[in-house]
């Protein structure tokens, strides 16, 4: 693993982004195309009773008009349950739902087209708030359910954590709520698809998962899994929004009744946040105790996630927050109880974080609340109980691999920004209030033991003499695929132009798994590498063979050619690819991540073993006239091991970070009886450049010995700090809490009004 | 319905017959092929679509076709001279200002439009300057870092623009 200086260097997918010839999933206009739209329901929850589509059917320009009738399969997607429907059959279940779709001739016609289409339906009471669904009476949304509207519950219990609190010197309680976050990415849903004349039904598709969706499509819609194709461009950003089917099986059943034609579907904004899926908002009852020392001796959760209309992959987001609740400290009597409940609200999914930015808000807005009362520091008192390797956390699962919460925390203890606070906030100017705030937490890597987390790389050498690389995980705008390509190059002695990269596409055979869970470069980094260093052997022995040595030391790979050591003698890459046969000239790699099948019995899906860290503090300006907060300053302090490219890395750092100021401050996708009242990006707040300061990334470099060049995952897990952060500086500055984010004007001001009618 | 449009389009004149009520993002990606310039929210929210009109910066999803006639029109694929990438679209490349790069085009335009006005702009300038447009990936500060070392090329004489 030589070479990592060649791991430095600028992303190899700029040039193509920045002239603007680097083509999207939305930038395909195939000739004699179609456009495709879908006719949304626009309520909550009904039966359907009929859809009306004579006058769309009739509008000029209008190729067909598709319903449910029209699809072949089982017209059911769903990564864990298979139950949302691709077109409504019988139940609309929220306002997203698409009940109808479109081919026509342009966009125009299209438009007019979905305007055109009714429905008569019978109303269904409803249901929008998660713990009231759980209750006795409450509508149901899926009659099927066995569970009324509880989709899953989770529990984890560790000691005696009832009698623990009467143990306890200081007990903090506190009810925490989260936003529904949209992940409004550049990039709305888009893609197009066409069956050639071999029946294969080709779909091109913003995407982060290619090869489960293969699968979900080809059932959805009754088309064998080999006759179906999906390929997976650079993605214009996806943050969790893309990990399944969004257009993919629209556009299939377009493309299989369009005669034919190409068809192409781009949902505009307000499609896009109807119909995409949200983080999902929580309500969550924490309890912290801790002995006079500050030793954490009890914790106590209770967590509501809404899911949603369907179930998507919210119970393993739910999971994953139970798995997080207690963050990274040492209790030893816990007991977390998570519960994930349909509603009639639009469908939760995955978000950047994966459950773990609600739960860490709340531990660590539970922790602060346990430091003022011992009366202690609160970044001492995190200290104090942070979790080192060799640890058991709150599964009682012992952390055998790289821990450096403590260092990160350490990083922040000797900050000047930490150590100067009080003369900072004395120093506020009139109408202001100044606080300081932390915000620390862990994040898992990988899937849970259940799920095999594995990869398969493909590099070959071409008869050229140059490389190409096949990524089997898509790049929805991280840089993974740059990273492998470097990998790769690294490992060969090459230069990175020298590497070909293809984007994925189920064609290649790689099936890898989706670009998430904070695995994309660990996982099939390692898998390169493999391929890497197995082809680098092939070429090197074919070299030392033909060259009359037996030993491949007796040769040398280097940029473009081989050099035999003992003469002197270059020979070029691509008289060595000549010499190859066609199926050596190709190597794989394979990688599966570390698992502990004895954690099935802890948890649903198994735990995580693989864990990245971080400690953050925020500096915040209050104004106290307008209730407008101001983050001023920003220190991150992340372990994800060993920095690869530290560029990449602060691209990961500072964009989650503007992801998590934006949920701890303004970015709440609201629902008012089902329906959206936040539906595009002028009431549906993200933050801009004027909103954001300069922020600091400190890398606490650990070394993680599984991951690629020391590195593990780091796409998550800074993200999670922000809200509490925030939250616990705006506590600093003003003596009161906000207990539900985000912390917007109105939240603050009202704080504020209720902290001086108790004076 | 169609009319002749004509306009100076990334150098050259172009002369299309299109609706003019169209959207002029729908004629520049879809008629045009110039797909560069993106499309975010249609709604003039988000500077994914900003073009340059007469060197000022656009928006060309609140444009119609028809408001081209006699403009001088550069999208992002007319930025770069021949071979020679613009200083700004150089150092966002070297800042690692592009993630997944659906909002670049945009951001280039706009941080083009900022130099081409004000060389010398402070940081505040050009947050203020690239405010309209909407990155969801990078936090902005490596976009800001790279339009203030492509200031500092273009006034040391790099040519590029």
């Amino acid at each position: 693993m030589r070479k990592k200086s060649a791991l430095d260097g600028p992303r190899l997918d700029a040039l193509s982004k920045v002239t603007g010839s680097e083509r999207y999933s939305a930038d395909y206009y195939p000739e004699k195309f179609l456009w495709a739209g879908a006719k949304r329901a626009m309520i909550p929850h009904a039966r359907l009773l009929a859809v009306h589509t004579d006058a769309a059917e009739a509008l000029p320009g209008v190729f067909r008009v598709l319903t449910f009738r029209d699809v072949a399969g089982s017209n059911r997607v769903g990564i864990v349950r298979n139950h949302q429907p691709v077109l409504v059959d019988a139940i609309v279940r929220y306002a997203g739902d698409p009940v109808a779709l479109v081919l026509a001739e342009s966009k125009e016609i299209l438009s007019a087209a979905l305007d055109l289409i009714t429905v008569d339906h019978e109303p269904l009471p409803c249901i929008f708030d998660a713990e009231e669904a759980l209750k006795d009476g409450a509508p149901r949304v899926h009659e099927d359910n066995d569970g009324g509207n509880l989709m899953r519950a989770v529990s984890l219990c560790k000691g005696d954590p009832d009698a623990a609190f009467g143990a306890c010197d200081a007990v903090a309680e506190g009810v925490f709520e989260t936003s529904r976050q949209e992940h409004a990415y550049l990039e709305t849903e888009a893609g197009w698809a066409r069956v050639d004349d071999r029946g294969v039904l080709t779909i091109v598709a913003s995407t982060q998962s290619p090869y489960r969706d293969r699968r979900e499509i080809a059932s959805a819609l009754g088309v064998g899994e080999e006759k179906v194709r999906v390929i997976a461009p650079y993605l214009g950003g996806a943050f969790g929004g893309k990990d399944g089917i969004t257009v993919q099986c629209l556009l299939g059943a377009a493309a299989l009744c369009s005669g034919g034609r190409p068809v192409k579907m781009w949902w505009d904004r307000r499609e896009s946040f109807l119909a995409g899926v949200k983080r999902l908002p929580s309500r969550m009852y924490f309890r912290l105790g801790a002995k006079r020392d500050g030793t954490f001796h009890a914790l106590s959760c209770r967590l509501y996630f809404d899911a949603g209309a369907y179930a998507g992959l919210a119970g393993e987001i739910m999971t994953m927050a139970v798995e997080h609740a207690g963050s990274a400290y040492r209790i030893p009597n816990v007991r977390i109880e998570g519960y994930c409940a349909y509603t009639n609200n639009p469908v939760g999914g995955p978000f950047r974080g994966f459950g773990v930015p609600q739960v860490t808000a709340g531990m660590e807005q539970a922790v602060d609340t346990v430091a003022e009362k011992l009366s202690m520091d609160p970044l001492e008192l995190r200290r104090h109980n942070a979790l080192r390797q060799g640890d058991r956390n709150c599964l009682d699962i012992e952390l055998t691999h790289s821990t450096g919460f403590l260092e990160c925390i350490g990083e922040l203890l000797e900050h000047p920004l930490w150590k100067d606070r009080q003369a900072w906030k004395a120093s506020a100017p009139k109408w202001k209030r100044r606080g300081c705030g932390i915000g620390c937490m862990s994040h898992a890597m990988g899937y849970p033991a259940a799920v095999p987390d594995q990869a398969t790389a493909r590099l070959k050498l071409k008869k050229d003499g140059t490389f190409r690389l096949y990524s089997g995980v898509s790049d929805m705008g991280q840089g993974n695929s740059s990273t492998y390509a470097r990998i790769a190059a690294a490992i060969l002695d090459q230069d990175a132009a020298a590497i070909e990269l293809l984007q994925p596409d189920t064609n290649h055979d790689l099936p890898s798994g989706s670009s998430s869970a904070s695995r994309t470069t660990y996982t099939f980094g390692n898998a390169v590498i493999e391929a890497a260093v197995v082809l680098k052997e092939t070429i090197l022995r074919c070299a030392a063979r033909s060259s009359g040595y037996d030993d491949i030391d007796a040769v040398e790979l280097l940029p473009g050619r081989v050099r035999v050591k003992e003469s002197g003698r270059f020979i070029p890459l691509s008289d060595i690819a000549g010499l190859i046969d066609d199926a050596d000239r190709s190597q794989k790699g394979y990688f599966r991540a570390p698992h502990d099948d004895s954690t099935l019995a802890v948890l649903y899906l198994g735990a995580h073993v693989i864990f990245s860290y971080g400690a953050h503090l925020a500096r915040i300006e209050v104004d106290i006239l307008t209730g407008k907060i101001d983050v001023v300053d920003y220190v991150a302090v992340t372990d994800a091991g060993k920095v690869m490219n530290r560029c990449v890395y602060d691209q990961q750092v500072q964009g989650s970070i503007a992801q998590g100021i934006g949920f701890a401050l303004m970015e709440d996708y609201l629902v008012r009886e089902g329906r959206q009242e936040t539906g595009d990006l002028a009431t549906y707040i993200v933050p801009t450049s004027v909103d954001l300061p300069d922020m600091i990334s400190i890398a606490v470099e650990t070394e993680e010995k599984t991951g690629p060049y020391g590195m593990k995952g780091l796409g998550e897990v800074v993200i999670s700090g922000c809200l509490p952060a925030i939250a616990n500086a705006f506590h600093d500055a003003c003596g009161v809490r906000i207990t539900r984010s985000p912390l917007t004007r109105e939240r603050v001001l009202s704080a504020l009004g209720e902290r001086e009618d108790e004076r | 319905m169609k009319r002749k449009i004509t306009f100076i389009l990334n150098g050259s004149e172009v002369s299309i017959e299109t609706d003019p009520a169209l959207r002029a993002v729908d004629v520049l990606r879809q008629d045009l092929g110039l797909t560069g310039t993106k499309e975010g929210c249609g709604e003039g929210e988000c500077g994914a679509c900003s073009v340059l009109v007469d060197d000022t910066v656009k928006l060309s999803c609140l444009m119609t076709a028809a408001q081209l006639e006699g403009k001088k029109i550069v999208t992002i694929e007319g930025i770069a001279r021949r071979q020679e990438l613009h200083p700004v679209q150089q150092s966002f490349i070297e800042y690692g200002a592009v993630q997944c790069g659906f909002c670049t085009p945009g951001m280039v335009i706009a941080a083009v439009g900022l130099l081409t006005a004000n060389p010398a702009p402070t940081r505040e300038e050009v947050r203020d300057a690239i405010g309209g447009n909407i990155c969801r990936c990078t936090g902005y500060q490596k976009i800001v870092d790279a339009v203030e070392d492509a200031a500092r090329k273009m006034r040391e004489g790099h040519s590029g623009g």
